[in-house]
C-alpha cells in the first residue's frame, strides 16, 4: 500500500508554514481571526526525503524554494457536488410547467 | 516576525512600481483629483489593439443568447404589457471559464512584452484561473495568492476548486488562511521574484473588459436593432460595471442603463474567521461591491482602474437563496448550467425585468463555469455543514450567514434598490478623509469628485456642507 506519510526526494508533496504568529498579526481584526496564526501552504517538489510533521523545502512551481513542514505527500482534490438540494428538486418541473401553461394560454 | 511585516510594507510604494510597470505619481493632480482617463491610456493599446490580443488569445467573442423560456416565464406573473426580452452573453466560453479572461489577457500580455519572467495575482476567484490560462499560453511563470481557509484548514468548495483549476494550469498556488496580511506576503512575493503584479485593479485589467461592453452592444443591435436598454453586471471590485460600461460608451450605447448586482451579505465581516465559511458566495457579494463602490482605492494599486460609481445608475442586491434558484431555473429552463457567482446579475435581472415593459431588452453580461465545487448543490451542502440553515420560504427572511431561504416561487424574486446617494455621499466621506484633515477640495476636485460618483458639481457640493455640519 501507498506510504502517505513519507516522501522522497523528487516527490510532489506539500508543505505548511506560520507566516505570522497571531501577537504579530494585522491591527484592527476582528478577534477570532487575531487569535489565530497566519499559516500557508504551497505544493511543489520535494528536495529530500521526510515524514509528515518534518522540516522541508520543496521547489515550487516557479522554481522556488519553500521551506515548512510536511503537511501531505501527492494531495489531491476531493470537492465534490454532493447531494442534489432537496428545496430545489421541483424548481424544474414547476416551471417548465407554468412556461407550457402560459404559452398555452395564448402568452 | 511583526518586524517583517512592517519592513515589507515600508517598500511598499518602490516594489508595486516596479511590480506594475508604470508610476502612478504621474496622474496625480491633488489630494483628491487624478486624471483617470489619462491613467487608462498610458498603456497604449486601442480598443482594437485589445480585441486582437484577447482573439489571440482565445478569449472574448463568446455566444449572446436569447433566454426566450425565462422571459415567457416572467411574462406568466408580470403585470400586463410588462416582461423584458432577456439576454445572457454566455461569458463561460471562454477558455478558462469566465469573463476574467479578459482582464488576465491584457495583463499577460503586458507582461510578456515588458519581458517579465512571470505573473503574481492575489485572487480566490474566476482571475486566478484566468491568469494561469493565460500565462500558460504566454510561457510565463504564475503565482496565486489565495485567502483559501479558515484556521481549521476547512476551505470553501469554490475556492478548493479554483485552487484545483489554478495548479492545473501549471500556476503555483500559495494559499493562505483568513486575514488580511495576504497583500504584504504577496509583496514579499513580488519582491522575491520580479514578475508583473496582475492586478485585478490596473488599467490593463480593466481595458480588457471593455470589449464586453462593445461586443454585446454590437450583438444587441445586430439581434434587436439597438443597444440594450439595461445590462445587468454582477457587482464586487467594481471592475466589471467599470469596463463594461466604458465599452458600452465606446460602442455609442450612450442610453443604456448600467445596473450593478451583488448578493446581500450585510451583517458578515470579511476579515472574520468564523464568518468566512458561512458566506456561500466568495464573490459579486456586498462586502466587496459596497467598500469597493464608495472607496476603490482601497485596492492593491495606488489608483484604482475600477471605479463603478462612475457608470452605475442602479445598484439591486438579492439575496444567496434567489441566486441559487435562478442557478437551477437556467440549468432546467435555459439549458446552462453555470455558476451561482455569475448568476447574481440573472436573479436581479429577472426581478428588473419584471418591472420593465415588453420592448425593453435586459442583458446579463456574463455566466462563469461550473462543476464539482462551483456547483449550487455543492454551495448548499457546504453551507448546511457549516451550521447554516437552508430552507424553502421568503427570502426577504433570510440572514446572511444564518439563514439561506431559498423562494418557493419565481415570483418571490425581489431585487432591492441599494440607496445610491447614500454610497455617493460615503464616496465623498471618503476621499475627503484621505485627502486629510483640513484640507478644502478645489473646483478641479469637486469636477473630479462628480465625475467619481456619477453626478453633478452642485451634488457634490451639498454632500460636503452636510458632511461640514454632522
Amino acid at each position: 500500500m501507498e506510504d502517505t506519510t513519507r516522501c522522497a526526494a523528487g516527490d510532489w508533496v506539500e508543505v505548511e508554514r506560520v507566516l505570522l504568529e497571531p501577537a504579530d498579526r494585522a491591527v484592527n481584526l476582528p478577534e477570532d481571526t487575531a487569535a489565530q496564526p497566519l499559516r500557508m501552504w504551497v505544493k511543489g517538489f520535494a528536495r529530500t526525503a521526510a515524514t509528515v510533521g518534518d522540516e522541508l523545502t520543496v521547489e515550487t512551481m516557479t522554481g522556488r524554494e519553500v521551506t515548512g513542514t510536511l503537511f501531505e505527500v501527492n494531495p489531491g482534490y476531493f470537492h465534490t457536488f454532493g447531494k442534489p438540494t432537496p428545496e430545489l428538486t421541483a424548481v424544474g418541473p414547476d416551471l417548465r410547467a407554468r412556461v407550457a401553461a402560459y404559452r398555452k394560454a395564448g402568452g | 516576525m511583526a518586524g517583517r511585516t512592517e519592513a515589507i510594507l515600508a517598500r511598499k510604494g518602490e516594489i508595486m512600481k516596479r511590480a506594475l510597470g508604470m508610476d502612478y505619481a504621474h496622474f496625480e493632480r491633488s489630494p483628491i483629483a487624478f486624471d483617470y482617463e489619462g491613467m487608462m491610456a498610458a498603456h497604449g493599446y486601442s480598443l482594437e489593439d485589445i480585441i486582437r490580443i484577447q482573439l489571440a488569445a482565445g478569449v472574448g467573442k463568446t455566444p449572446l443568447l436569447e433566454l426566450r423560456n425565462l422571459t415567457d416565464l416572467i411574462r406568466s406573473y408580470a403585470e400586463p404589457g410588462h416582461g423584458a426580452r432577456l439576454f445572457v452573453k454566455d461569458e463561460a466560453a471562454n477558455m478558462a471559464g469566465s469573463f476574467k479572461d479578459r482582464r488576465a489577457s491584457i495583463s499577460i500580455h503586458a507582461a510578456k512584452e515588458k519581458g517579465y519572467a512571470g505573473v503574481i495575482a492575489a485572487t480566490s476567484g474566476n482571475y486566478g484561473a484566468a491568469v494561469s490560462s493565460q500565462a500558460a499560453r504566454a510561457s510565463l511563470d504564475c503565482i496565486i495568492v489565495q485567502e483559501a481557509f479558515d484556521s481549521r484548514h476547512v476551505g470553501q468548495p469554490e475556492i478548493i476548486e479554483k485552487s484545483r483549476i489554478c495548479e492545473a494550469f501549471g500556476a503555483e498556488v500559495v494559499q493562505l488562511t483568513v486575514g488580511p496580511e495576504l497583500f504584504s506576503h504577496m509583496l514579499e512575493l513580488l519582491d522575491e521574484t520580479g514578475y508583473l503584479a496582475a492586478s485585478l485593479y490596473s488599467a490593463f485589467g480593466i481595458s480588457g473588459i471593455e470589449s464586453l461592453g462593445w461586443e454585446l452592444a454590437e450583438e444587441m443591435t445586430a439581434a434587436t436593432g439597438a443597444p440594450p436598454t439595461h445590462v445587468v453586471v454582477t457587482h464586487a471590485g467594481g471592475g466589471n460595471t467599470t469596463g463594461t460600461a466604458r465599452g458600452l460608451r465606446r460602442a455609442g450605447a450612450l442610453s443604456t442603463q448600467i445596473v450593478s448586482a451583488s448578493v446581500d451579505l450585510s451583517g458578515l465581516h470579511m476579515a472574520s474567521d468564523t464568518d468566512f465559511n458561512r458566506k456561500s458566495f466568495t464573490t459579486g457579494h456586498t462586502g466587496f461591491g459596497v467598500p469597493f463602490a464608495t472607496w476603490p482605492d482601497r485596492a492593491d494599486v495606488p489608483r484604482n482602474a475600477a471605479r463603478s460609481l462612475r457608470y452605475m445608475d442602479r445598484y439591486l442586491t438579492v439575496t444567496q437563496g434567489e441566486v441559487f434558484y435562478v442557478t437551477e431555473a437556467m440549468a432546467k429552463l435555459e439549458g446552462l448550467e453555470r455558476g451561482p457567482s455569475g448568476n447574481t446579475a440573472m436573479a436581479a435581472a429577472m426581478s428588473l425585468a419584471r418591472d420593465l415593459p415588453r420592448d425593453a431588452t435586459v442583458v446579463v453580461q456574463e455566466t462563469e463555469y461550473t462543476g464539482a465545487g462551483k456547483h449550487h448543490w455543492a454551495q448548499l451542502n457546504f453551507a448546511r455543514a457549516n451550521g447554516v440553515e437552508v430552507r424553502a420560504g421568503d427570502p426577504t427572511e433570510s440572514v446572511p450567514g444564518a439563514s439561506i431561504v431559498i423562494p418557493e416561487r419565481p415570483e418571490q424574486i425581489r431585487a432591492k434598490d441599494f440607496d445610491m446617494g447614500k454610497m455617493r455621499r460615503s464616496y465623498v466621506r471618503n476621499a475627503l478623509a484621505h485627502a486629510g484633515e483640513g484640507y478644502t477640495p478645489t473646483s478641479e476636485d469637486i469636477e473630479f469628485l462628480a465625475a467619481d460618483t456619477h453626478s453633478d458639481a452642485e451634488s457634490v457640493e451639498a454632500i460636503i456642507a452636510s458632511l461640514k455640519e454632522a
